[in-house]
């Protein structure tokens, strides 16, 4: 059993779908880059921030967490088992992340300028929007760095490996560390909106209650994309160390809905929960959306289940986008204005995908990424008694 | 072993929880005050005859381009501020529009452009402080050769003032910086120039104040003189003092604003919400100083993850067979 490139052909109905989305994006981009913003989005000065940066940036970068919730697993938590899923959650992360960054420069409007963000002088330490942009910036160079190794085992003598392996670590801990900070300060972000922001949504807790929901989808997307890419290369299965995975999920679902519930109920905002109209549909669909997989994921036979464990994976990477979609545009009020992304708004997300989704298929292809077997045999994922024992009295 | 390293583990967590709450109670951020040579504009919604003098001004001396929002493009008609516009007087008409300054029945004229908080939110939340506050004279000012156009301070504004243009390549934020640049020259800002009425009024935020409330404090229907151009001129006119709703609007929402408003109807029907006095900019501030205050809760957190890593890390590398990052 090791790490080791897949192969196959590079040119499949799916690689072909992805360049052609790419191509129109690349199109509709040079298309906004000369005419302007309002060209090519809906975005108007009551609704400045749209699709892009909710969708691909605040949305995106929490599907993304999937190689900062696996890095928090195996190397601060230490449970190495898990390590099979590293690299493919990292290689998604750096993907989500990187392209999150870069769909932030074809919205912001004077993108020649971006670079003020991380220059002294410039760079603003009572901004939150200043540790959002610094930490991810960084945060994308961390883990290109982190995948290097991946590249080095492809092309590299192994002494190269070596050296990077001493002070890998470095990354590591940064790796952890930068996803904490700017994904809590996603949340920080909305409290200056005020009153501007629906009570429900706008409150104090907003830093953990992001931490925590992009944890959670960052788990949900790693057995979201274990469970695609085993069908899709006929890999066997690692049910197994989801079911064991989905076991911390549960755990940080719970803590997100303690957290949620007893702020209300410490603010004095329960009631607004159930007579806000609209928003208090959104609100319990929302929590709803959170509170399903802790019951579909609460029996051993539900954890063990290939499809209970991908339904609950979808109910909280739609919960998390759900929250982020109501506190970033839904339950702001700005009156007299409206907002619902342009068509070619809509085609520059999804091309962003699709940029995702052929890198990603060109790396495990090219890459040593996933796990495959020494003689192209099943991958059987032994278990020491004693990690399992550990596992089960948790 | 590998019990050890469970509790060591835990040691490691409880290491920097206490490291993050002994950041925590960092002194939260108190609003801002007033610089000590501030200065502002008094609107007075009911000797403002909406003849948009103002408006034209404001093009003028800032150079912005007229905005056509009727079939026939013969005359400006900016429907509100926007990328394009800086100030507009808007009309504020309910039932029969017959009385003036009445909430009921009547109509009212009022303006809008930056209020120039005395606690910017704009200003807080710029990451690349391309919006700056005068420490002197408190004038909020945009510079558009730092800014990147992430519009938070559009998002951010309790007033929605600063306005992104949509419809250029090389976008800008526009918004009122108080003819800054007329200052320099010793000229007022245009719009309190040609104000025929002294419906807009320049001045010192504290002389302006004491206008408002001098205003206020006067029975409806008394004859008193108001100045033009700038609070406590010679240029005036006399006129019967409108009934007022008892408040200056701008002297304690958002912890004050330097320009302020009085009128004849209540303010949220005017477009002017209902703020509290604590700002928002010290709210954000305070929630993330606490968890950033000198970096102490990050660095622990780093020092224990560098720690932690490391020691993992080392344990994968030197199991046989274990394929580890390196």
């Amino acid at each position: 059993m090791k790490i080791a490139p897949l192969g196959g052909p590079l040119i499949t109905k799916t690689t072909v779908t992805a360049a052609i989305l790419t191509v129109l994006m690349a199109g509709l981009i040079l298309y906004r880059f000369v005419f302007g913003l309002g060209a090519v989005t809906n975005l108007n000065n009551g609704y400045p921030f749209g699709l892009w940066i909710v969708y691909d940036l605040v949305i995106g970068t929490a599907f993304a967490c999937g190689g900062y919730g696996m890095a928090l697993l195996v190397y601060v938590l230490n449970k190495g088992e898990y390590h099979a899923l590293v690299r493919p959650a990292l290689l998604a992360s750096m993907f989500g992340y990187t392209l999150g960054g870069v769909s932030v420069i074809f919205d912001i409007g004077r993108w020649w300028n971006a670079w003020h963000i991380i220059t002294p002088g410039w760079a603003n330490p009572t901004s939150v929007m200043f540790e959002v942009g610094a930490c991810i910036t960084l945060y994308c160079l961390v883990m290109w760095i982190e995948f290097t190794p991946a590249f080095l085992e492809k092309w590299a003598p192994p002494k190269s490996r070596k050296a990077l392996g001493k002070v890998m670590y470095v990354f590591i801990a940064l790796g952890v560390l930068l996803p904490t900070m700017h994904q809590s300060s996603l949340g920080t972000l909305l409290v200056p909106f005020g009153f501007r922001l629906h009570p429900l949504w706008q409150t104090h807790l907003l830093p953990p209650l992001f931490l925590i929901s992009a944890l959670c989808m960052g788990y949900a997307m790693v057995v979201f994309e274990a469970t695609l890419v085993s069908k899709a290369y006929r890999r066997p299965s690692e049910a197994d160390l989801l079911a064991r995975l989905s076991k911390y999920i549960s755990g940080l679902l719970v803590a997100y809905l303690a957290l949620r519930w007893g702020g209300l109920a410490v603010e004095g905002k329960l009631a607004l929960a159930f007579d806000s109209g609209g928003l208090s549909t959104m609100f319990l669909f929302e929590n709803l959306l959170f509170a399903l997989p802790i019951l579909l994921l609460s029996s051993d036979k539900g954890r063990r289940n290939p499809q209970t464990l991908f339904i609950a994976a979808v109910c909280m990477l739609l919960a998390g986008s759900l929250y982020r979609l109501d506190a970033f545009l839904l339950a702001t009020d700005r009156p007299g204005w409206h907002y619902f992304p342009a068509i070619g708004e809509i085609l520059v997300s999804v091309g962003i995908v699709a940029v995702e989704v052929l890198a990603y298929v060109v790396f495990v292809k090219m890459l040593p990424v996933l796990e495959v077997a020494d003689e192209g045999g099943p991958v059987l994922h032994t278990v020491k008694r004693a990690d399992l024992a550990a596992t089960t009295q948790e | 072993m590998a019990l050890s390293r469970r509790n060591f583990l835990k040691g490691a967590a409880a290491g920097g929880a206490v490291a993050a709450s002994a950041a925590a109670p960092a002194a939260a951020r108190e609003n801002k005050t007033l610089p000590p040579k501030a200065v502002g504009l008094l609107y007075d919604s009911t000797i403002c005859v909406g003849c948009k003098a103002c408006v034209k001004a404001c093009r003028d001396a800032n150079d912005t381009q007229v905005e056509f929002n009727t079939a026939e493009p013969l005359w400006d008609t900016p429907l509100d501020i926007s990328g394009h516009t800086i100030t507009v007087i808007k009309l504020y008409a309910e039932g029969t529009a017959d009385h003036k300054d009445q909430e009921r029945n009547g109509f009212a004229f009022i303006k809008k452009s930056c209020m120039h908080c005395v606690d910017p939110s704009c200003v807080s939340v710029c990451p690349v402080t391309a919006m700056t506050k005068h420490p002197e004279t408190g004038i909020v000012s945009y510079e558009p050769g730092d800014c990147i156009g992430c519009r938070y301070c559009v998002a951010s504004c309790p007033f929605g003032v600063p306005q992104f243009q949509y419809d250029t390549a090389f976008p800008k934020i526009v918004k009122c910086q108080l003819c800054k640049h007329r200052q320099v020259d010793g000229k007022l800002p245009a719009c309190a120039e040609v104000c025929p009425t002294g419906a807009t009024l320049f001045g010192p935020v504290v002389a302006l104040r004491e206008e408002a409330d001098r205003r206020r404090a006067l029975p409806p229907g008394q004859p008193t003189t108001f100045s033009r151009k700038t609070v406590g001129s010679a240029d005036t006119h006399e006129k019967a003092v409108a009934r007022y709703v008892p408040h200056t609007y701008g002297v304690s929402e958002m912890g004050g604003t330097q320009m302020l408003l009085l009128a004849g109807v209540p303010f949220d029907k005017l477009g002017y919400p209902a703020l509290r006095e604590r700002s928002y900019a010290a709210e954000a501030e305070t929630l993330q100083g606490g968890i950033y205050t000198g970096m102490v809760a990050p660095i622990a957190l780093l020092a224990g993850l560098l720690f932690v890593a490391h020691r993992n890390t080392k344990h994968d590398a030197d199991k046989p067979g274990a394929d580890g990052e390196d």
